[in-house]
């Protein structure tokens, strides 16, 4: 007599404590193995590219700041880069070297803030997460004393920064920039040896690289699975030839690949700031533009390395001084669609660590 | 058949309930200073001076509580379900020694009774599933309910090296034995195994995928609310006070001690091993469920058995030997083992071809 | 998957975590103790001066949420428009500092003060009267250096964690 078994159907739901915002993702079991996943998500849909096209160029920073929340200062620069190519605008020296150090500050926080998330989620209690909260707090309070906010800067304009850093930034910056190093070794010491957290990353949830350039992958994800792809090197935009960095890029393509990327980036971010403090000149930082921006008409086209991967900002322009079309390329949305080929096979336990292995935000997603 | 001593009963029944729920309560505080202190931040500090009364806001904070039952549950098993989880726990305790002499019942065989006892709050916890009507609250079920049967096997063998060198199964005796050496020395594997083991039958990091906040929200006590839950509460700090009890009079010396007063000693090793316990929690993550088996099947299960043999062979042959040979001999084939068995273990399979 | 190192990479986390229990916690006890948050602060509400403002209403076109309500006289007495009516809606407004910068008489600035909770929704908008610069407001040094200067410096998390060590 066979025993009757039948697939067991669940729904991480929208509110779960681990999946990172609003998104859901049905599953169907067999035991604890899955076999089939289907992720939904737009629960968090606000119409951010429909109301672009009733805002000026100018409002529009504050919803840049808004998509990727983690990271506001790269959506910012991206933003700007791309009205200043479609109205050409030119930006003076100063200002291109403090987008760049606030840009690899902001790319420190965002992996912070993902790696932490990705131990927690692996179990570690929350002791590794609240020790890389301590190094994002003191970033954060770099960008309040540059520009008042802690979460959404609306702080680059066009043509260079809404106001000069005032002087006490620097010494900070230093102070903060010799520090970092010590802390990520001890990052190394407390997760990376682990012999369970390696049990549990390794070899798991393996993105090939075939798979991942079929998907439009980019960012650690890209790197992690073995092609090694960066804006910054590959199209550069603003002074990043002046600057000598390296790629960290992965062998395997499973979640510890993707956190290994993630750690050696922040270090190379540091290496750059150091760079860039050192060459930074003095000079003015903004760009007299008109308050009622009208750009010809035309197209345009701006992409930049933010932490998730390749954000790109389409703008199509009228004539007017409100965008005919605002479109957005959401690096999250496009790895979240290997999501599926990734978790098949896999345990309960594995879903969620891979999840957060890729790291997305929903602001992107659903925009 | 001895007269039933009523006095004697009453008066340990009153007192092992009484210090037990004031020392988990006193844990509870513990547990959240210090891990806060760990993750750099303040622990409680606003009910009372220092937090003291962080326990007692909580106890009144779920005596308030609505009691919420799913509509579809199965009603009778969700109520007994806490019950038959939490009083298994409390009844360890009715043969731990605090002084000589001094325990509910000196049965000759309290080692074994211990064994029994404990395994029976699983039935409360899968009870507790699978009541709930729910899906996660069954995937908790079935992984606690295979977990724990699996790590039965090297707790109870692992204490069987404790009998051969001891002697005797009654806790006293146990106790009465280390009045030199504590046990730990005499038998270092035994203690790797029992800890590791008891961990996991208590379900604490890094074995906690039954409240795995992340995974499934929070395993088998998600739909129960009110004093239910925290009878769940207070099950989880009742075992880890009895784990920490155990390993404390098998392998540390019970109440053995100079100067001080031998429920004090006790009490003493009972928060360093409590320390150890939750310095362990605020490191390392998680397993995963077939990482888990494979330990205890594959790592655990062939060490506990070799234990036996080896310390059967010592005590055989050399009854009489001094402790100052023997024990770095222990010493070193116990890290010997590990090592070896470390090198040849594979955890659990990868992905499943679906 | 072999555990690597025996169970040491376990124990120089367990290490690390020990380390961090003699730390001195880095945690401030708010509302006892309270840190200065920084001169520029993009504060809670807004803050007028009536003297330098000439009614031309370029702060509430530069809103797009429309969170600044205004009626003016548009009669010009000495180059000025009387204002009648002046309100924000500080439950509405995003505080990103639009309307400050494009203030070209400098009669707009955005305030210091972050602890404005009200009980009623209605009782976030701001009239005329109580977005007056009176001396007890304090005006961050949002886009005016100036005013940035008569503030205190902000306390820095690296200064804090620098001195300890």
């Amino acid at each position: 007599m066979a025993l009757r078994t039948e697939p067991f159907v669940i729904n991480f739901g929208p509110l779960h404590p681990s999946t990172h915002g609003v998104f859901r993702l049905r599953a169907t079991l067999d035991g604890e193995v899955v076999t089939e996943l289907e992720p939904v998500f737009g629960y968090l849909h606000r119409g951010i590219e429909k109301l672009a096209e009733g805002y000026t160029y100018k409002q529009s920073i504050c919803l840049t700041d808004r998509l990727d929340y983690v990271a506001a200062m790269s959506n910012n620069l991206a933003y700007v880069l791309a009205v200043e190519k479609l109205a050409g605008i030119a930006v003076p020296e100063r200002a291109e070297y403090l987008r760049v150090i606030l840009a690899e500050l902001q790319r420190i926080v965002s992996h912070l803030v993902a790696v932490g998330a990705f131990v927690n989620d692996c179990g570690a209690f929350q002791t590794p997460i609240l020790y890389m909260f301590r190094e994002r707090e003191k970033i954060l309070d770099l960008f309040e004393m540059a520009c008042g906010q802690r979460l959404t800067y609306n702080y680059m304009r066009f043509g260079g920064l809404s106001q000069d850093v005032p002087e006490e930034f620097i010494p900070a910056l230093r102070k903060f920039v010799d520090q970092m190093p010590g802390y990520i070794d001890e990052y190394d010491q407390l997760i990376a040896g682990n012999e369970i957290f390696l049990a549990r990353a390794r070899g798991v949830g393996i993105l090939s690289r075939e798979m991942a350039i079929n998907n439009s992958a980019s960012g650690p994800v890209l790197r992690a699975s073995g092609v090694a792809w960066d804006i910054r090197k590959a199209d550069p935009y603003s002074i990043y030839p002046r600057f000598e960095f390296d790629i960290p890029t992965g062998t395997a393509g499973d979640c510890y690949d993707r956190y290994w990327v993630r750690i050696k980036e922040m270090r190379q971010s540091v290496r750059i700031i150091k760079q860039a403090m050192e060459q930074l000149p003095q000079g003015p930082v903004t760009t007299r533009v008109s308050l009622n921006l009208k750009p010809p008409a035309g197209e345009a086209y701006a992409h930049v390395e933010a932490p998730k991967g390749d954000l790109g900002f389409y703008l199509v322009s009228d004539g007017t001084d409100k965008p005919y079309r605002w479109h957005v390329r959401a690096p999250s949305l496009l790895n979240l669609t290997a999501l599926r080929d990734m978790c098949i096979g896999w345990k309960v336990a594995d879903v969620i660590i891979i999840f957060g292995s890729i790291d997305i935000t929903m602001g992107e997603v659903d925009r | 058949m001895t007269e039933f001593n009523w006095g004697h009963f009453g008066l340990f029944a009153v007192l092992i309930l009484v210090s037990v729920l004031t020392v988990v309560m006193g844990f509870i505080w513990f547990e959240r200073r210090a891990l806060a202190r760990m993750q750099i931040r303040l622990g409680p500090n606003r009910t009372g001076p220092f937090g003291l009364l962080q326990p007692v806001a909580d106890v009144l904070k779920v005596l308030i509580k609505e009691d919420i039952v799913p509509a579809q549950a199965d009603k009778i098993v969700h109520w007994l379900a806490p019950i038959v989880a939490l009083v298994p726990a409390l009844m360890i305790f009715a043969v731990v020694p605090f002084q000589d002499g001094g325990l509910l019942a000196d049965l000759n065989i309290g080692l074994l009774y211990v064994l029994a006892v404990s395994s029976v709050s699983t039935l409360g916890i899968f009870m507790a599933g699978w009541a709930s009507n729910n899906k996660y609250t069954i995937i908790a079920a079935m992984r606690d309910v295979a977990a724990v049967v699996s790590y039965e096997i090297p707790l109870a063998l692992s204490l069987v090296g404790v009998i051969l060198v001891a002697g005797t199964m009654s806790m006293n005796g146990i106790v009465q034995e280390q009045n030199n050496v504590p046990l730990i020395f005499w038998q270092p594997l035994g203690f790797f195994i029992f800890f590791i083991s008891g961990l996991a039958e208590i379900n604490r990091t890094p074995f906690d995928l039954l409240e795995a906040d992340s995974e499934i929200i929070a395993g088998f006590h998600t739909e129960y609310s009110g004093m239910k839950f925290a009878l769940f509460y207070l099950m989880e700090y009742a075992e880890t006070l009895a784990l920490s009890a155990l390993v404390a009079t098998f392998f540390l010396g019970g109440w053995q001690g100079f100067l001080l007063p031998g429920w004090l000693w006790l009490l003493l090793k009972i928060v360093l091993v409590f320390f150890v316990i939750m310095w362990i929690r605020a490191t390392l993550p998680r397993v995963r469920i077939d990482q888990m088996m494979s330990l205890a099947w594959k790592f655990l299960f062939p060490l506990a058995l070799l234990n036996m043999v080896i310390t059967g062979i010592e005590v055989v042959a050399w009854p009489d030997a001094l402790p100052w040979v023997l024990i770095p001999v222990n010493i070193v084939i116990a890290a010997g083992l590990i090592i070896l068995m470390s090198r040849n273990h594979k955890t659990g399979w990868g992905r499943v071809e679906v | 998957m072999k555990f690597n190192f025996y169970g040491s990479g376990m124990g120089e986390g367990m290490m690390m975590t020990l380390r961090h229990l003699f730390r001195r916690p880095i945690t401030v006890q708010y509302p006892e103790q309270r840190l200065n948050t920084s001169r520029r602060i993009r504060g809670n509400e807004l803050v007028w001066n009536d003297e330098k403002c000439t009614g031309c209403e370029i702060c509430a076109k530069a809103c797009h949420i429309g969170a600044i309500v205004m009626e003016i006289d548009p009669v010009k007495v000495e180059k000025k428009n009387k204002v009648y009516k002046y309100e924000v809606d500080t439950g509405y407004c995003i505080m990103c500092g639009l309307c400050v910068e494009a203030c070209p008489f400098k009669a707009l600035y955005m305030g210091y003060d972050y602890e404005r909770a009200k009980y009623k929704r209605g009782d976030l908008v701001q009239t005329k009267e109580m977005m007056k610069e009176t001396p007890e407001k304090h005006v961050s040094g949002y886009f005016y250096p100036e005013k940035a200067a008569g503030l205190p410096l902000q306390t820095l998390l690296i200064d804090k964690i620098s001195e300890e060590k």
